[in-house]
């Protein structure tokens, strides 16, 4: 570059360019934004009279977790229990083993393109439809009851884990994958010395992640009719039974912090 | 024994990397391929045991053409070639014996190689490669907790467990310190005389390829430019070959003591390797 340019430049400030060029436009979105973030909150209807009669139940409810009731229904709360953590441990595995295949197929470096789009279709078929939409519908189907809910945590867990699975198949080191192919190894030779190495400990920590979420999630769907804790939760609110409920929330709580711990050590070791 | 014959690679971009490579390498010659970035040597070892498809031409091994081959039998010409690469490229999860081992796969079975339960021969050649090249205490460590140096060793016991005629090797000292190339090139050429293998050594560092092999191939734009001794590499070949630049100081590099600026660089450290060409660069 000539000195005359470089002279040009020295002395003036610098700024990092903005994302967006054009002035006008820049302050126009910005400006819109803000109005409309101001005509939304205002939309939303409050009733001040109804949230100060709410104030004294609500207050109830979190007094309610000063005396838990664990022994009152603790035989509901045992039964609930029980049938989620099975729901929980069935849908994980059925979930998981699904997920390998299907995620191995929707991975676009090694699976074939017609494999792909079906293995793809699949998974956002299970990740449009949400937990509770497909609870209804299997409840409907099977009747009340924790085989609606099996089925529908299994299916969620497929599209959650194949799609997630299937990303990290799709950043793997290609090399290390194309050495082991190199030595003239089969397919699943291949899949099992050149990838699997590669992104186990995602599928792991992935997998515990899920069954943690599941866990969750049976709470929610005993809402709709489809079994374990979530019944027993919903019955307790029916009943006005605010420190029975307290016990079954404080019992989920220390179940998910448990499960989250315990996925944090099993993580740690398979890094 | 290895044949090239009108070899061209065109990818979908459009970008001609290798226009008609016709080359031969008879059996147990190690050969260095030389070329800028981009010359397409990579490309042409990848073409021939076709990690990269070739578009057209054939690679004869052993007066057979594998590319027309089916999944099978391509698998069993992989195994007569093995492949040593830039990066390792070694499983970096595995660990050191699972990787050696891994060049067997073209011989054992799915349910043998995935419950790690190997023949009794093949763990045995695999120690006595590890011994071999100095690794043997390392067999059970993580290939990821290894240097460098030690990793692409590893990378050449798994090509050579598989018992090969040919290695491929893709830049084997690109990611390596001045002396631990040497080392490595050294270990190649040794190991190649040792049991008659033929080689084609990819690798950017002229000086280097001119140490150890007795065949240089430069390739520039995807064609053979040059195809003779290390020698024969003159500046202008060079020039031919890379493009214009001083290339006396690459080729002279023997001389490099009677250079004072060289002299001072390399005085603050001395060890064993001062003096010795490496201190040039």
């Amino acid at each position: 570059m000539s000195h005359r340019e470089l002279d040009d430049m020295l002395g003036r400030g610098w700024r990092k360019p903005p994302l967006i060029r054009h002035k006008t436009l820049r302050w126009g979105l910005i400006a819109g934004f803000a109005l409309y973030l101001v005509a939304a909150v205002s939309s939303i209807p409050v009733d001040w009279g109804r949230v100060y009669e709410g104030l004294d139940r609500g207050w109830q409810f979190v007094l309610a977790f000063t005396h838990p009731d664990f022994l009152t229904r603790w035989s509901d709360i045992w039964d609930g229990l029980a049938e989620s953590i099975i729901m929980t441990v069935a849908a994980s595995v059925v979930g998981i083993a699904i997920s390998i295949p299907i995620g191995l197929g929707a991975a676009r470096n090694i699976a074939p393109l017609p494999v792909y789009v079906i293995c793809r279709a699949i998974i956002a078929i299970s990740r449009a439809l949400q937990e509770i939409i497909v609870a209804i519908l299997l409840v409907a189907i099977f009747g009340f009851g924790p085989l609606a809910g099996f089925l529908t945590l299994s299916f969620a867990t497929i599209g959650f884990l194949s799609k997630l699975l299937a990303e990290d198949i799709e950043a793997m080191d290609r090399v290390q994958a194309e050495a082991i192919r190199a030595s003239g190894a089969r397919w699943l030779q291949w899949i099992n010395y050149g990838v699997q190495p590669q992104v186990m400990p995602r599928l792991v920590g992935l997998s515990m992640y899920r069954i943690d979420i599941n866990f969750r999630e049976s709470a929610i769907l005993g809402l709709v009719g489809a079994g374990g804790i979530g019944a027993t939760l919903n019955t307790a609110f029916d009943r006005y039974e605010y420190d029975t409920a307290a016990a079954i929330l404080i019992l989920i709580i220390g179940i998910v912090m448990g499960l989250e711990y315990l996925s944090g050590v099993i993580r740690a070791r398979v890094q | 024994m290895l044949r090239l014959e009108k070899l061209t690679k065109t990818y979908k971009t459009g970008d001609m990397a290798l226009k008609g490579i016709d080359l031969d390498v008879p059996s147990g010659q190690v050969l260095a391929l030389i070329g800028p970035s981009g010359a397409g040597k990579s490309t042409m070892i990848r073409c021939i045991n076709r990690l990269v498809e070739p578009t057209s031409g054939a690679v004869m091994l052993d007066g057979t053409d594998l590319t027309g081959f089916g999944s099978g039998a391509l698998r069993r010409a992989r195994r007569e070639m093995g492949m040593i690469f830039q990066e390792y490229a070694l499983v970096e999860r595995l660990t050191v014996m699972e990787n050696v081992l891994s060049g067997r796969l073209g011989y054992v079975g799915f349910w043998r190689s995935f419950l790690r339960r190997y023949p009794q021969k093949d763990v045995d050649e695999a120690f006595r490669l590890l011994d071999r090249v100095g690794l043997l205490h390392m067999a059970d460590k993580r290939a990821d907790e290894l240097s460098g140096g030690q990793r692409q060793r590893v990378g050449i016991c798994r090509a050579l467990i598989q018992q090969p005629k040919l290695l491929l090797v893709d830049e084997p000292t690109a990611s390596l310190d001045p002396k631990t190339s040497r080392q490595i090139m050294r270990l190649i050429c040794e190991l190649c005389a040792e049991r008659g293998l033929a080689a084609i050594i990819n690798i950017h560092d002229v000086a280097l390829a001119q140490m150890f092999v007795p065949r240089v191939v430069g390739l520039r734009f995807g064609e053979i430019v040059y195809d003779g001794g290390p020698t024969g590499l003159t500046p202008d070949k060079l020039t031919e070959i890379y493009g214009k630049e001083d290339w006396e100081a690459t080729i002279q590099k023997d001389d490099a003591e009677s250079d004072p600026e060289v002299t001072i660089k390399s005085a603050p450290a001395p060890d064993a390797e001062a003096g010795k060409p490496e201190a040039a660069e």
